[in-house]
């Protein structure tokens, strides 16, 4: 007993440096070792539920859609088939029947409300307007700005709003705008929810945006589109 | 004596659901249990993740207790910690996209959820296997007790419904702020006073009741 | 306060003591309200009057309720209770409903007044807490505004009927006030706030129904003559410290002021910012609350300068039509801050301590 308080009393013997290496190599081992088996045991349930879900909100608002086939468009303009995962594209999904026509193209736009929006609507080239509205990711205020997620006065905005690009000069001849509850006179006019009327403006924003940018692009590469559907 | 021993186990087991209740008592673990109790529903899946990562993490952590040298033991922790909850990540994706969304950012956080770690340090490395998972346990339960009461009066108010049952009709007004952060502190504090409240008056009880006998 | 039986009282100081006492103070601020009251039962009916009466109800019960609990003396004899009540009835729609009310009168005396510790103790302006509450718990219902004068300016109608909104079950959604206006068919009267016109439709109200009282909005803010009136009243009196209202409306006259200047299209007058929403309740009887305002001249100056610049910034940089009640709260998280920036240099004291 005495000993042992003299050595306390004196410098606690450390431990070698080696120990201390072997037993967190080790232990990081061990654990690296369980992530990688945690993740290939997940990875395909992962993929497909992301696969689902994307797929789930394209058919949705693509009504009819038999196959939708993923492409991306890029800052230049250029469209790509199935761009991979992490290249930085905008990404369009075009909707095909049983036949293989093109039945509308679902994009993804993004967008600053209070908080990020994420939404996904459909276009139709033919009737060059917006014929489907699904908001993906959205954290406005429950109960007054996700409203926009729900509403259904708001959501028939998106039954019918007219896009249609100038031949031209490749830009659409209406800009899509929200105006104040009650207002709407116009096809391209989203008539705002009372009551939140910031995320209502925050949607009318990325869709004059992104249609802007993109439908041009949609457009000069159609034939395209509309190939790959048949094959 | 093994019996006392059996009685200590339990004794163990039952000190988080409620003499040491993380939440109520201890106040610890603060960030998910305001940020994530908006709904029973995510309330269940961040109990249930935080008693997965807390049991798995305790008992990995006694097992190596006496091989970890002590100037790294912190580091060895959450090296632990977070391998669990990289788990509990991907396993949450692959069940459940939209619950995985309603966590969000919380669920990288149960790393540095002080419950756990806190466990870890206090009674883990200083247990056995057995003792560690049974305190994890409790202490896991307590968590998720706590959870759920907020997660209830939140959603029962913010909602009017109840694990995404409507209780009160289609004509209920939903009190929003409950929904929102500062609904979480309202809660919180309110159930702090509850507890505190019950605490005392037993306390008291126990007080007069010694008093009498002596 | 009675100095007891003993013969003599040994207190430290000060000795002298004035007249004012708290009770006499408060009950001059209910004074003071009466018109603007009044006024408020005037213009929006029978609604408005019961809004009244449960808000202030709820909270001299609240307070005298939670007095018991924790075996004090009840409190509810200072008065400071009803001006609570009676406040926040005049910062609400005037067709809230009742029940909706009776949690912001609980809400404003248990979380805004007695969980501090009581009058002298609470941080915020009670029925701004009360309010902020009910803002964030109903956003829909608080921003939900009746009609002033409804159906006519001299009509018997507003007196005998109620709004429907005012009357709706607990917890249930309230009966829409569009829905009620057009019941009654008026046509041409709109629920809409001065201040949303502004905003949204870009609608400026003429200012002299701003200043006499002929707009939609709280029940309380529609006069912004009988609040100065009553404000003019508790200045003469020295119970209120006239450097409050005047640094707030200085400052946001000035402030709102550069932006009309800057852009006389975008952005309302400076008069149409003072005379609307609830900036001049706010300015004479929430702001200049003794508890949550600075103690030096200075101080105030600075509360004020705050109060006012924040309101205009809200107004009109923010989401909301309305920041009054943020920026008085805000200003009122400030004043701790405030005073001790300013502390008053000690008689005789050297402007830098010199080092020891």
């Amino acid at each position: 007993m005495s000993e042992s308080s003299v050595q306390a009393g004196a410098l606690p013997k450390a431990p070698s440096g080696v120990s201390m290496i072997v037993v967190m190599t080790s232990v990081a081992t061990v654990c690296g070792l369980l992530i990688v088996t945690a993740f290939q045991a997940t990875k395909g349930a992962i993929e497909h539920n992301v696969a689902t879900i994307t797929q789930e909100s394209v058919l949705e608002i693509l009504p009819g859609a038999a196959r939708q086939i993923p492409f991306g468009v890029d800052a230049a303009g250029a469209v790509v088939r199935e761009p991979a995962a992490d290249a930085d594209v905008s990404r369009i999904y075009a909707g095909y029947d049983e036949s293989g026509a093109l039945l509308g193209i679902a994009i993804e736009g993004r967008g600053q409300g209070w908080n990020e929006l994420k939404i996904l609507y459909a276009y139709s080239p033919d009737r060059q307007c917006i014929f489907g509205f699904k908001v993906l990711e959205c954290r406005e205020t429950p109960g007054v700005g996700d409203k926009i997620t729900t509403q259904e006065d708001f959501l028939a905005n998106f039954k019918e709003l007219d896009a249609t690009l100038d031949p031209a000069t490749q830009s659409p001849v209406h800009p899509i705008v929200t105006v104040k509850h009650g207002t709407k006179k116009d096809k391209w006019e989203i008539d705002a929810i009372s009551g939140a009327t910031i995320s209502s403006k925050a949607i009318g924003r990325i869709l004059q945006e992104s249609t802007t940018r993109l439908l041009p692009a949609i457009t000069g590469h159609l034939d395209e589109i509309r190939k790959a559907g048949a094959a | 004596m093994s019996e006392s021993s059996s009685n200590r186990d339990i004794q163990v087991l039952l000190n988080g659901i409620w003499k040491e209740n993380p939440v109520f008592v201890q106040v610890l673990g603060m960030c998910p249990t305001l940020a994530v109790t908006n709904s029973v529903r995510n309330a269940i899946a961040m109990g249930v993740s935080t008693v997965f990562v807390l049991v798995m993490s305790s008992m990995l952590v006694a097992m190596v207790r006496k091989i970890v040298p002590k100037q790294v033991r912190i580091a060895t922790y959450i090296l632990i910690i977070s391998t669990f909850v990289t788990i509990v990540d991907y396993v949450i994706k692959a069940v459940s996209i939209p619950v995985y969304k309603a966590l969000g950012p919380f669920i990288a956080l149960i790393v540095v959820n002080c419950i756990i770690l806190g466990r870890a340090e206090a009674f883990a490395s200083k247990n056995t296997v057995y003792r560690s998972v049974l305190d994890a346990i409790g202490m896991g339960i307590g968590f998720c007790i706590a959870l759920v009461c907020l997660g209830g009066v939140r959603e029962l108010l913010g909602n009017g419904s109840f694990l995404g049952v409507p209780l009160f009709g289609p004509y209920y007004e939903p009190w929003v702020i409950f929904l929102l952060p500062s609904g979480g502190f309202f809660t919180l504090g309110a159930w702090l006073l509850a507890f505190s409240l019950i605490k005392e008056r037993k306390a008291r009880r126990a007080a007069q009741e010694q008093e009498q006998s002596v | 306060m009675s100095v007891g039986t003993h013969a003599i009282d040994i207190r430290t100081s000060p000795h002298i003591k004035g007249q004012l006492t708290t009770d006499t103070i408060m009950l001059h601020v209910v004074y003071a309200l009466l018109p603007v009251t009044a006024f408020a039962v005037f213009v929006f009916g029978l609604s408005a009057l019961l809004m009244i009466l449960v808000t202030t109800g709820t909270c001299v019960l609240t307070e005298h309720v939670l007095c018991k609990l924790a075996k004090k003396q009840t409190t509810v004899r200072d008065y400071s209770a009803v001006i609570t009540g009676l406040l926040l009835a005049l910062c609400l729609p005037p067709a809230f409903p009742l029940w909706m009310a009776v949690v912001g009168g609980v809400v404003s005396i248990t979380l805004g007044k007695a969980l501090f510790g009581g009058l002298g103790m609470n941080p915020f302006n009670p029925a701004l807490v009360g309010r902020a509450f009910l803002q964030a718990a109903f956003p829909v219902a608080i921003t939900t505004w009746a009609p002033a004068f409804w159906p006519k300016v001299w009509s018997i109608e507003r007196f005998t009927s109620i709004m429907l909104p005012t009357v709706s079950l607990p917890f249930m959604r309230p009966e829409s006030v569009a829905a009620f206006i057009q019941g009654v068919s008026l046509d041409g009267l709109s629920g809409a706030t001065p201040l949303a016109k502004m905003k949204f439709e870009h609608q400026a109200t003429p200012l002299i129904d701003l200043f006499v009282g002929m707009t939609a909005g709280s029940a309380g803010e529609a006069s912004a003559f009988l609040i100065i009136l009553g404000g003019i009243y508790l200045c003469a009196r020295k119970m209120m410290n006239w450097r409050v209202p005047v640094s707030i409306l200085v400052t946001a006259a000035a402030v709102s002021g550069a932006f009309y200047l800057s852009d006389r299209q975008a952005y309302p007058t400076p008069m149409f910012m003072l005379f609307s929403g609830g900036l001049m309740l706010g300015a004479v009887f929430m702001a200049s609350d003794m508890v949550g305002s600075p103690m030096s001249p200075i101080g105030i100056w600075i509360y004020g300068a705050l109060i006012g610049a924040v309101t205009v910034l809200i107004r009109l940089k923010g989401g909301l039509p309305e920041g009054t009640m943020y920026a008085i709260l805000l200003g009122n998280a400030c004043t701790p801050l405030i005073d001790s920036l300013t502390q008053p240099r000690i008689f005789g004291a050297r402007k830098k301590a010199v080092k020891p």
